[in-house]
């Protein structure tokens, strides 16, 4: 399957990047394009011209900056997953197989903001900020304010994610996950993270339009209460033909209580 | 577009259009045709090649994104005369029914043993999650990675021997 013509060109540096895209409105950013490609390939996406930022070696790798990791938005799975970050080196586990994890980058998957994708719920978690650098600078976007809907994150036209800031002050987490067979997505994915500052963060993924907090799990774990159940109400949740929103609302109780367990 | 590929120690040079894919590229403009293409929706792995030394899957990658890299396919890791050992593997353990998804699961296989040179069984199979194979049940396939990972472990003290 090939994809619809399209323009191409490369950017060396965040600076190149901002720039084409002031000059391009028609430019779409590719990283990895394990989420782009196929959509491309599928014509479910017909972009008229590709900016290539994977030679933009100021957004790779992880950094370590007092009590924060500063992780490049063109970090891989496969790096992310071999690091020394609270809570993603598991959810990296979880993503794809190893060939998407050598290709796949977690700013790639962020900025996408699948409903479906790990990434989100341990970002909700872990209560990540995102670097994000447009044509009048750089602004940072907490977490809770990422996942604006299906498909729909915080970066806006024109803008860049460049790098995500994950708090090293994480004394005990865990992401429990249903994923589908075939495509390895998240059918409902759960995490969950204890602060050093004794808060308690959790968000499930997977089973909605996006990610979302579960303020009824955090209260739970803060007053060592067990998980309760009935956390979301199904009427909130998307069903397909592999899983109901009744059955997704029922998995995020069981993801819950696994997840409590671990969390200790 | 003009791409330049270095593809198993050689370098090539084709005017290409940027939608054309990794696969397609190795498989018609350099009619390397051991490289497959299975499911074609990044699922199957049939198409796996390494990217500058990691393994990917070449259904998904444009050819101009490796304007520039190194790609080595099931090709250019062994000869009929001198099989790598995963080839040779393949064949002792009857690792393959049809064959199709072999180069895949080689090119997946090299990388796995790269990293992890004695994998346990559970390791092999959590790595080639990412390759399918519709034939052997998979069993063999596993044989096929042990009995590779043993001889290149013991390559040098075997070669000694002999």
């Amino acid at each position: 399957m090939y994809p619809a013509s399209f323009e191409y060109q490369k950017a060396d540096s965040v600076d190149q990047a901002i720039a084409a895209l002031a000059a391009n409105p028609d430019l779409k950013l590719i990283a990895g394009g394990h989420s782009l490609l196929p959509a491309m390939k599928l014509r479910l996406a017909q972009p008229p011209a590709l900016l290539d930022i994977w030679g933009v070696q100021e957004m790779k790798g992880i950094t370590r900056e007092g009590d924060w990791y500063v992780v490049g938005a063109m970090t891989t799975h496969a790096e992310v997953l071999r690091s020394d970050l609270p809570l993603f080196p598991e959810v990296a586990g979880w993503v794809g197989d190893p060939m998407v994890r050598n290709r796949g980058t977690i700013g790639g998957s962020l900025a996408h903001a699948d409903p479906s994708a790990d990434y989100p719920a341990a970002a909700l978690a872990l209560g990540v900020e995102f670097v994000i650098r447009g044509p009048s600078g750089e602004r940072t976007v907490h977490a809770d304010d990422m996942f604006v809907g299906m498909f729909e994150s915080a970066v806006r036209a024109g803008e860049l994610l460049t790098h995500i800031r994950v708090p090293a002050t994480i004394q005990a987490s865990a992401y429990e996950k249903f994923r589908h067979p075939a495509s390895h997505y998240a059918i409902v994915g759960l995490a969950v993270a204890r602060h050093a500052s004794g808060e308690v963060r959790a968000a499930y993924t997977g089973a909605a339009e996006r990610a979302h907090r579960l303020p009824a799990l955090e209260d739970a774990v803060k007053r060592g209460a067990p998980a309760p159940t009935g956390l979301v109400e199904s009427g909130d949740l998307l069903g397909d033909r592999f899983a109901s929103a009744e059955y997704r609302a029922h998995l995020v109780d069981i993801l819950a209580a696994r997840a409590l367990a671990r969390l200790g | 577009m003009n791409v330049t590929v270095n593809v198993n120690g050689k370098s090539y040079t084709r005017d290409v259009e940027p939608r054309t894919l990794l696969v397609h590229f190795i498989r018609e403009e350099l009619a390397l045709t051991g490289t497959h293409v299975g499911c074609d929706t990044s699922q199957c792995g049939a198409c796996t090649v390494h990217l500058n030394g990691d393994a990917v899957k070449s259904c998904t990658l444009l050819a101009v994104q490796a304007d520039g890299m190194n790609v080595t396919t099931i090709e250019g890791i062994g000869t009929v005369a001198d099989l790598h050992p995963l080839q040779t593997g393949f064949w002792e353990e009857h690792g393959l029914q049809c064959g199709f998804c072999t180069p895949g699961m080689i090119m997946s296989s090299a990388e796995l043993l790269k990293h992890t040179p004695n994998p346990t069984e559970d390791q092999i199979r959590h790595h080639l999650e990412g390759n399918y194979c519709r034939c052997t049940g998979y069993h063999n396939i596993v044989r096929a990675v042990q009995h590779a990972a043993s001889a290149m472990q013991g390559g040098a003290t075997q070669a000694a021997d002999d």
